[in-house]
């Protein structure tokens, strides 16, 4: 079948479409950014999702299935243009689907959704609603945009809707939220804080995604790998340097001196966990993971040791 | 280990005998660290055994393995009561257990507190966290008058305040037998005089006790548990509210024997020493 990919140049979108390939589906991608040197067998276009270019190529190539991953998170752009890119861009996804007959949408979201807080729980099932928004601002857009999303599953009865939130992802692109925060001169920690850290490795990523493509599951599903780990022990056992510091000296060190840039808000995140139950997902498609904690944890320190970066 | 034949108890050897799901780090899901156990547990075994020379009553009660509620009263205002109950089930049975308190919302907020208590396996009471834990077949325990109870002054050491009910629907919600336990002596080792409601609050906690010698350490008083016979309630956790106070009532009405039982016993044993 016909898939298309708005958000293909991203590191694990990139990995999904050379999976949806292999095994012979006609995989077409948009972006923003380039993907010069796209395998054979997938075509990238280098589009705006929200210009009508991209609804163009709903029409030329009538996809059966959408896996929109053209979001971004609240680090990597700043206010109206992040809430422009994910609710713009996720409602130029369902309105062109339902328009041009596409079966099944797949949103990739993440667990962020959930929220970090002192007396938030572990183990997020996908009826919880967001938490902690107040004291994370910059999560609003991408919680609005999971939200919308699920509303397909009503306002769109004759499409199957998937909902993804997906833990962070570790691997060798050094992509990601947690990658990024990992790759600075040194981890940053709040002084006697070091939460649970939900993550998984890309290729487990890719591998859930093109196995909800092919299983269809409807519904909201939490997407995660092996057990969470705290902090300390993810950022020693990827061979990286740990520095804790206080509360308030940390926030004013954000993204000074080798430190990895995050917003006031993103502090909670640091301080408590997010971690999801992904039970309902490997029930409703059989997904299991390939690598564990350790592994994930190996193979990142040993793409990027310590003096690479 | 050096350290263990120092501490003059073979603490690691319990951690490794723990029967919780340990991955190849030494943390479980819920991010319990078999470090940060031996630590606290190697601190743990002189106050429990020389300190207060806690004698645990009626462990056999206590199950060996699968889900199970200890469920006690409060004695003595800084938690003395939960890490003595913790460290009886860990260094009494054989294989040890852990028992997951549900610990008060504040502590998560407060540095260090947060790390040590999560790495110990006291997660923030929460419902979804204990259904969790049960239904991961692990031990909890449970105070049922919450902060009220370790709020308790020196002349109300022997009482029992009001118990919330949410435990009981917990337990009919998920099979779980409630092993009540009386827990004598917190009172006597912490005599608070005054707590301090304004003073704790500005360091994030509930509030500050006051003793007769103003600081909030406890005295080498001996501390003693008593475990009862389990109850186990048949139902689904959505019957009434009378229904659900009737078993809270036989739970309280359980903890109460038992902390006479242990207040009787520690009296005989007094006289006993006397003569």
């Amino acid at each position: 079948m016909t898939v298309l990919i708005p958000g293909i140049a991203g590191a694990i979108a990139r990995q999904v479409a050379r999976r949806l390939a292999e095994s012979g589906h006609q995989v077409v991608g948009l972006d923003v950014r380039p993907w010069p040197d796209a395998p054979k067998g997938i075509e990238a276009h280098t589009v705006d999702l929200r210009k009508r270019a991209a609804e163009e190529l709903f029409r030329r190539f009538r996809p059966e299935a959408v896996v929109h991953m053209a979001t971004v998170s609240g680090l990597a752009r700043a206010g109206e243009e992040r809430y422009r890119i994910n609710l713009g861009g996720t409602r130029a996804v369902f309105e062109h689907a339902r328009r041009y007959g596409v079966k099944h949408v797949v949103f990739v979201g993440r667990h962020t959704y959930y929220g970090a807080g002192p007396d938030t729980p572990l183990y997020h099932t996908e009826d919880e609603p967001p938490q902690a928004l107040a004291s994370y601002p910059e999560l609003g857009d991408l919680v609005a945009a999971d939200l919308y999303a699920a509303t397909a599953l009503w306002r769109a009865p004759e499409m199957t809707t998937s909902i993804l939130r997906l833990v962070y992802t570790l691997g060798p692109s050094g992509s990601g939220t947690l990658a990024g925060f990992l790759r600075g001169r040194a981890v940053p920690l709040v002084l006697g804080f070091d939460p649970l850290f939900h993550f998984v490795h890309e290729d487990d990523a890719a591998k859930a995604i093109v196995t909800t493509v092919e299983k269809r599951p409807r519904g909201v599903f939490n997407i995660c790998g092996p057990q969470p780990v705290p902090l300390s022990l993810i950022a020693r056992h990827a061979g990286r340097p740990v520095l804790p510091l206080p509360e308030a000296l940390l926030g004013l060190l954000l993204g000074r001196a080798g430190l990895p840039r995050l917003s006031r808000g993103a502090l909670a995140h640091v301080k408590y966990p997010i971690v999801v139950d992904g039970t309902a997902f490997r029930a409703a498609t059989g997904f299991s993971h390939d690598f564990d904690e350790v592994a994930t944890l190996r193979g990142f320190a040993e793409h990027f040791p310590r003096n690479a970066d | 280990m050096r350290l263990d034949r120092l501490v003059g108890n073979d603490v690691a050897g319990r951690v490794d005998r723990l029967e919780l799901p340990f991955d190849a780090l030494g943390v479980d899901r819920y991010g319990i660290s078999k470090r940060y156990l031996a630590d606290a547990m190697r601190l743990a075994w002189p106050f429990y055994k020389y300190y207060f020379r806690v004698s645990a009553h009626g462990l056999d009660h206590v199950p060996a393995r699968g889900r199970g509620m200890l469920v006690g009263n409060h004695s003595g205002g800084v938690a003395i009561d939960a890490a003595m109950v913790l460290s009886a089930v860990f260094f009494e049975m054989d294989p040890p257990r852990l028992a997951q308190g549900m610990a008060e919302k504040f502590i998560n907020r407060v540095p260090f507190m947060s790390t040590w208590a999560s790495r110990l396996g006291q997660l923030t009471g929460l419902p979804e966290t204990a259904e969790q834990l049960l239904k991961d077949e692990r031990l909890l325990m449970v105070f049922p008058e919450g902060v009220r109870g370790t709020a308790k002054l020196y002349r109300e050491r022997w009482s029992l305040v009001d118990f919330g009910t949410g435990f009981v629907r917990l337990a009919l919600k998920t099979r779980t037998p409630i092993v009540p336990f009386g827990f004598i002596g917190g009172g006597d080792a912490l005599p608070t005089i005054v707590n301090l409601y304004r003073v704790g609050q500005a360091f994030g906690a509930p509030y500050l006790p006051v003793t007769a010698y103003l600081v909030p350490w406890p005295r080498p008083v001996p501390l003693e548990v008593h475990f009862g016979a389990p109850l186990l309630f048949s139902g689904t956790g959505n019957e009434d509210d009378e229904v659900v106070q009737s078993y809270v009532d036989q739970v309280k009405a359980a903890i109460a024997g038992l902390v006479e039982r242990g207040r009787a016993h520690r009296h005989e044993s007094r006289k006993g020493l006397s003569r």
